[in-house]
């Protein structure tokens, strides 16, 4: 099955996937003598060049900080810098701005969380709910404050194919539960969970819910009104946005009670050696000098996507998945790690007996980035009895000659260790 | 592919396919845990060292091609080697997957040299050092539940 770029159409309806591919500079480059093929986009997304130009635009024209200055760069720094804030807004379609905090991304979120709601409200034999497909960044950071209140971590476990055991997650409430925290997708297996489910299951018990959104941002149209969930997190990088930089979203009514995170310039209204009161949300959670450039060009980013079409993304990459997918049933040796029913275009696989690491090699060899290891999800790998997986993490500008070059490469992969 | 064939030599594929000495060592004098957190390979290393010499030499684990080989070449090399021959060996093949002089001043690590190849590729130098760490903690005086790469300045 061999599928020509030229032969998808390119109406109105559909992604312009050979134009777009100009907007990254970066799909040019050749590597060990072959074209880039960019499998590794759920470790981090490639940038368009508005997004790399926003970047050179922001430390050429109006470089400043943020709030303070009187000045004309200042101003106009804090307004693209506010605006920015806007734009993250309207993508998660939250109701208010003040209700985004700009973090360095996804795991300094969620351990804003840990050390303000947590901090503030478990106490010794209080229970937090997680699943077993955690990123370790929606791990670690409620250990280690486990450790601090005495608070138990409970597991929602999968089944083989990926999929949380929603029955067994029902059972896991009682009076104890102070908060559920679950990815929206999978970084390690590509599921989408059923959260909106899980968020009316949780808040019928009057419980709170956080979403890593880290993974499903890229992929799905996010609405948290909709969903009803109480805190959400993204970053940038996976987003076609800068590293360093990410957001996370908190219901106003929760956000407004929640004590600093960090203490420093900027999350103040008055500070005296005798005390010190805090400035409103969310600036106070905005402590020293943020990564204002680029929060703006995360920004850009959300203009890149939004103006692209979220659906039409979400389109292109669930043809892309199940192109590759429908290639990987063919292929001897081939095992797809991670087949639940909703997927993102994530393919973590297994080939024969062949360790990750090696077919990694040899891809790269060939021009193939993928990714191989635990995908900082080691428990998915101890569920599924293996040290490592390897993974091809597909976006809307890649192609289905790719994807052709992908397995043709698989090919070599078998023949060097036949 | 010729580039490759450099890194994944005949040996390699061999003794990733048919790993000698792996097996876990009853009576083993010592023994260490080896650990790659990168890529989540496990290795044990087991020696019996008996009047300065080493007896024998296993392994047991998981890992790539690369840091199977290395520890199957590791244990064959060992075997019949004081202490202090062992030592030898393990700095100079760490030299040699470092690339701090060239090859041909390795002569005499024998089939290990098939190894070299890697220290083109310095993503995978730790798997082919990992066993070889393992060993060297096992042998000294010192005796960490385990070694990791990541605790190595590689």
């Amino acid at each position: 099955m061999m599928l020509k770029e030229s032969n998808i159409s390119t109406t109105k309806n559909t992604l312009d996937v050979e134009r777009i591919r100009k907007d990254f500079p970066i799909l040019e480059r050749i590597v060990h003598e072959n074209p880039l093929v960019y499998f590794d986009n759920a470790a981090t997304s490639q940038k368009p060049r508005v997004v790399i130009e926003s970047l050179q635009h922001y430390y050429e024209t109006m470089n400043a900080n943020v709030h303070r200055g009187v000045h004309a760069l200042s101003e106009e720094a804090t307004h693209a810098y506010e605006t920015a804030r806007e734009k993250v807004q309207k993508f998660l379609n939250a109701a208010s701005p003040k209700e985004i905090v700009f973090v360095r991304g996804t795991t300094e979120a969620i351990n804003l969380v840990a050390n303000t709601y947590g901090r503030l409200h478990f106490k010794p034999g209080d229970e937090i709910i997680l699943s077993e497909m955690e990123h370790h960044a929606n791990i670690v950071p409620w250990q280690l404050l486990c450790e601090q209140t005495g608070a138990l971590l409970k597991v929602i476990p999968m089944d083989d194919k990926g999929e949380l055991q929603l029955d067994v997650y029902e059972k896991l409430f009682n009076d104890r539960t102070k908060l559920v925290t679950v990815t929206h997708v999978s970084n390690a297996l590509g599921t989408i969970n059923p959260v909106e489910w899980m968020i009316k299951i949780a808040h019928a018990q009057g419980v709170p819910v956080l979403l890593d959104g880290a993974q499903a941002a890229p992929h799905l149209a996010i609405d948290v009104q909709a969903l009803d969930c109480d805190f959400y997190t993204l970053s940038s990088h996976k987003m076609y946005g800068p590293m360093g930089v990410g957001a996370l979203y908190v219901k106003e009514s929760i956000l407004k009670t929640l004590p600093p995170y960090q203490g420093g310039g900027e999350m103040i209204q008055w500070v005296t050696f005798e005390k010190t009161t805090f400035h409103d949300i969310p600036f106070r959670f905005e402590a020293g000098t943020m990564p204002i450039g680029d929060a703006i060009a995360f920004g850009v980013a959300i203009d890149y996507l939004t103006h692209l079409d979220l659906s039409l993304i979400e389109e292109r990459e669930q043809a892309l998945l199940h192109y590759a997918e429908e290639q990987a049933k063919a292929f001897k040796g081939f095992r797809i790690i991670g087949t639940a029913h909703h997927k993102a275009s994530i393919l973590s696989f297994l080939l024969d007996n062949i360790h990750p690491h090696d077919i990694g090699t040899i891809l790269d060899h060939k021009g193939i980035a993928i990714r191989t290891g635990h995908h900082c999800a080691m428990p998915v790998m101890q569920h599924f009895n293996v040290p490592a997986t390897a993974r091809a993490s597909f976006a809307f500008y890649n192609t289905f000659e790719e994807i052709d070059h992908f397995f043709k490469a698989l090919h070599d992969v078998q023949e060097v260790f036949s | 592919m010729s580039d490759l064939r450099e890194l994944y030599q005949e040996l390699i594929i061999d003794h990733n396919r048919r790993p000698r000495n792996f097996y876990v060592m009853e009576d083993a004098t010592q023994h260490m845990n080896g650990f790659n957190p990168l890529c989540g390979d496990k290795m044990t290393v087991y020696l019996k060292v008996k009047n300065n010499t080493v007896e024998k030499a296993s392994f047991q684990g998981t890992g790539c091609a690369i840091s199977m080989a290395s520890a199957s070449l590791m244990t064959e090399s060992l075997i019949g080697k004081t202490v202090e021959e062992a030592e030898t060996i393990f700095q100079t093949f760490h030299t040699l997957m470092t690339g701090a002089c060239d090859t041909s001043s390795h002569n005499h690590l024998g089939k290990l040299n098939v190894l070299s190849g890697v220290r083109d590729y310095p993503a995978r130098v730790k798997c082919a050092t990992l066993a070889w760490h393992a060993m060297h903690a096992a042998l000294s005086n010192e005796h960490p539940d385990s070694v990791t790469t990541e605790s190595l300045n590689e």
